[in-house]
């Protein structure tokens, strides 16, 4: 992906600060939300870095992403300007979709992204046609198509799964599991809980992974991306996950306990968890974490100041972009 | 007692075929089941079995014979000991043919709107003078539009249920795959929501899909992907995403398939921004229509008629005839009321005008052919003109197409009108079964004429 780091410290390092960027840029999302400052529906990621942080340092250039609306970390983790996305979320004219998209729709045709949509599994089959696009021109890009534990549900995921199987699409689809659809756990919702075996009606091999571990979650993104450059079709991976916050701002979370959070945050969090191995290994120590940190904070506030000053889209623009 | 073998209605529309094929002789015995001809609809080749035991007396249709009417005798059937000479006396039963009353009404339909093209139409200020035209049906019209579009670039394709090797449900893309081969021409698995999806994901990486719905009944499955996905992106994205796709296949009533096969969607489609919506009638247009809907960065809905496919019309002999969306076209100017149609309603609105004209009202006949966005300065300025309004169409009267150009005129012609707009629609039902409440259901010449008096004062 772009600015591909030289060595393996330097990859490494990589994967923790984007992780971090993520999480900060989240938190400070949250908070301009608590302001009124961000409108409507805001779903943040928080937990869930390691997942496309992982993916992401897997992918080639060229690659594709397309998810839900839970999508701010996904246009991080792919190098999307962060001044660009706070903006939307704040509504502004310089927001990635100047403003007309909101937290839930959000698209950088220039970095391969592809939303950002509002519509739980619309971005499953729409995914799929990525693939094929792919493989109908030729192209060596693979599409990365992430759904949750609740879309999993929806019909259109196994038309989808049907037809990337048939014509062997060159697709990854990203099972994102953080237990809840909504406020709706897994065990309620789900016959099947093993998310990886969905496919297998299909002959679509699905492989479990752990998505609070991003050397772990890049392993096997590496495998799923061979999987499908070597013309095999397309894969599933479930990733095992959590999330922190409520399934949008508005969400008080009654549905699960206090202490399942914080055990979660305390046991498993990908960003400490990943820190501390990192200084272990003796890649780094404190002060270069906090170095970091100093400098993702940096980037987040200066996010946060654009997406604040920056003007509201001109009244001209309600009739703009309707028709090519 | 020989009985009579009668040709076949071997799909709900048909009304008449070739005989391509006897595969029996005089004197061979048959019994029920055996294969006793090849017979060719527009659509397809089928097989026509027998219903009873016997011996085949005399063929009296002979084989390669076009038009054979549907309930016509093609063969008779001996009886044992019977010889060829006894007169026939009994109609044996056809298969799946409806009969008496049910088969005439069909008939009867047919005929009236067959009637369509010996009607004079204007010639369309879009063609240039002194072009050549031939003759060709609606249905190859929208075939050579596809090819060439194909042919033109390569990043056209088209997928759909049966429209392969099949050669298409309703063989609208019949030969396609034989040109384009099997990457282009896509058969799909019947998964609408699915492969309406993945389309539009095709057509956000750029290539330009063109999805054929079996019938528009079925694209109700797809309504998210259409709406939501193809329709909306391009605003959501700040313009930065564009969806060239065209969803396309036969829309409005069949004949007796009842309330799930049978509606009219325009209304629907038409209220959509971010879609332009196209509903031709004659074939010139269904070919130079589709061509711009392939060539138009947007997402197209473009509405077909299966009663349509099969009616034969000039199409200008030119090398690349692509018409603009967004106009409509006046297919017989008058002076005393404008009527209003679109799709298979032109037919019936130029009838209706004719038998007028005998009574002296000259009615102005407007092809609204595209219904998004709509081309309603041509309609007002004919309100402007003639001071009368009535729409037709197939589809329900609440929030029709008709209610829609009804408000602008009262908006934007209130002055020039001399009688209240009124509306000829589909009754607001769902589509029954019974042949002679489909009759009913739907709008008809007489209505038509009825309203034309209606707001003449002549009624």
């Amino acid at each position: 992906m772009p600015d591909a780091p030289k060595s393996n410290s330097e990859s490494l390092k990589k994967l923790y600060s984007d992780m971090l960027l993520i999480r900060r840029f989240e938190e400070r999302a949250g908070q301009l939300y608590g302001m009124g400052l961000i409108g409507g529906f805001c779903h943040l990621y928080i937990g869930q870095e390691a997942v496309v942080v992982g993916l992401m340092a897997a992918a080639k250039e060229g690659d594709q992403q397309i998810t839900a609306y839970r999508d701010h970390g996904h246009m991080l983790a792919q190098g999307i300007d962060p001044k660009a996305v706070m903006a939307e979320l704040t509504g502004r004219s310089t927001g990635l979709s100047r403003g007309k998209g909101g937290s839930m729709h959000m698209f950088s045709a220039e970095k391969k992204f592809y939303g950002g949509h509002g519509i739980v599994g619309a971005q499953v089959p729409i995914g799929t046609g990525l693939a094929f696009a792919n493989k109908y021109r030729g192209i060596d890009a693979v599409t990365l198509t992430y759904f949750g534990d609740g879309a999993a549900n929806q019909g259109q995921v196994y038309e989808s799964f049907n037809m990337a199987e048939l014509w062997k699409l060159p697709v990854i689809y990203v099972i994102e599991n953080n237990q809840y659809a909504m406020g709706t756990s897994v065990a309620r919702s789900s016959a099947e809980t093993d998310f990886s075996r969905r496919g297998l009606s299909f002959n679509i091999p699905g492989v479990q992974v752990d998505g609070m571990d991003v050397e772990a979650v890049q392993k096997a993104g590496q495998a799923a991306m061979d999987h499908c450059r070597a013309g095999n079709g397309p894969i599933i991976l479930e990733m095992k996950t959590y999330r922190y916050r409520g399934h949008s701002m508005s969400d008080p979370a009654k549905y699960r306990s206090r202490e399942e959070v914080s055990e979660m945050r305390e046991k498993r969090d990908p960003i400490d968890h990943f820190g501390k191995k990192l200084i272990e290994r003796g890649v780094v120590n404190e002060d270069d974490l906090k170095q970091i940190d100093n400098a993702v904070k940096a980037r987040v506030v200066a996010a946060a100041e654009f997406a604040t000053e920056s003007p509201e889209p001109g009244l001209e623009e309600l009739y703009t972009d309707v028709y090519a | 007692m020989s009985t009579e073998i009668l040709m076949p209605a071997l799909s709900p529309t048909m009304e008449e075929g070739k005989l391509a094929k006897w595969l029996v002789k005089e004197g061979d015995t048959v019994k029920s089941g055996d294969i006793l001809a090849e017979i060719e609809t527009d659509k397809a080749t089928m097989e026509f079995e027998a219903v009873d035991e016997g011996r085949i007396g005399t063929i009296l249709v002979p084989e390669g014979t076009e038009g054979v009417k549907v309930n016509s005798p093609i063969a008779t059937l001996l009886a044992d000991g019977e010889s060829a000479d006894a007169p026939p006396v009994k109609k044996a039963e056809a298969p799946a043919l409806p009969k008496g009353e049910d088969h005439k009404d069909v008939a009867d339909k047919g005929s009236s709107t067959v009637a369509a093209p010996r009607i004079e139409v204007a010639a369309d200020p879009e063609i240039p003078e002194g072009t050549e035209f031939i003759t060709q049906t609606v249905r190859d019209a929208l075939r050579d539009a596809m090819a060439e579009e194909m042919r033109r670039d390569e990043n056209v394709f088209l997928m759909g249920e049966e429209v392969a090797q099949y050669q298409g449900a309703y063989k609208v893309s019949q030969g396609l795959l034989d040109e384009f081969g099997d990457r282009r021409v896509i058969d799909t698995p019947i998964t609408e929501h699915g492969f309406t999806g993945l389309g539009v994901g095709a057509a956000f990486a750029g290539l330009i899909p063109i999805v054929e719905f079996m019938t528009w009944n079925f694209a109700m499955q797809a309504m998210d992907q259409i709406i939501n996905s193809a329709a909306k992106t391009r605003y959501m994205s700040g313009g930065q995403m564009s969806c060239p796709i065209v969803f396309r296949g036969p829309n409005g009533a069949a004949a007796r398939v009842a309330a799930q096969h049978s509606q009219d969607y325009s209304a629907w489609y038409a209220s959509v921004p971010g879609m332009k919506v196209i509903a031709p009638y004659f074939a010139a247009d269904a070919k130079g229509l589709l061509k711009a809907a392939i060539r138009d960065p947007n997402p197209v809905i473009f509405l077909e008629n299966e009663i349509v496919y099969g009616r034969s019309f000039p199409v200008p002999k030119l090398d690349d005839f692509v018409l603009p969306i967004g106009k409509a076209r006046i297919v017989r100017p008058g002076k005393d009321v404008t009527i209003v149609a679109y799709s298979i309603t032109v037919g019936q609105a130029l009838e209706a005008a004719e038998k007028l004209g005998e009574e002296g009202i000259d009615a102005e006949v407007i092809d609204l052919r595209t219904l998004r966005p709509l081309d309603i300065d041509t309609v007002i300025a004919s309100v402007k003109k003639t001071n009368r309004i009535v729409t037709i169409e197939q589809a329900w009267p609440i929030c029709s197409i008709g209610s829609e150009i009804s408000a602008r005129v009262a908006l934007e012609a209130f002055d020039w009108l001399d009688a209240p707009p009124m509306k000829v629609s589909g009754k607001d039902v769902p589509m029954p079964y019974a042949a002679n409440l489909e009759k009913l259901a739907l709008p008809t010449v007489e209505d038509l004429i009825a309203a034309v008096k209606t707001v003449s004062y002549k009624a």
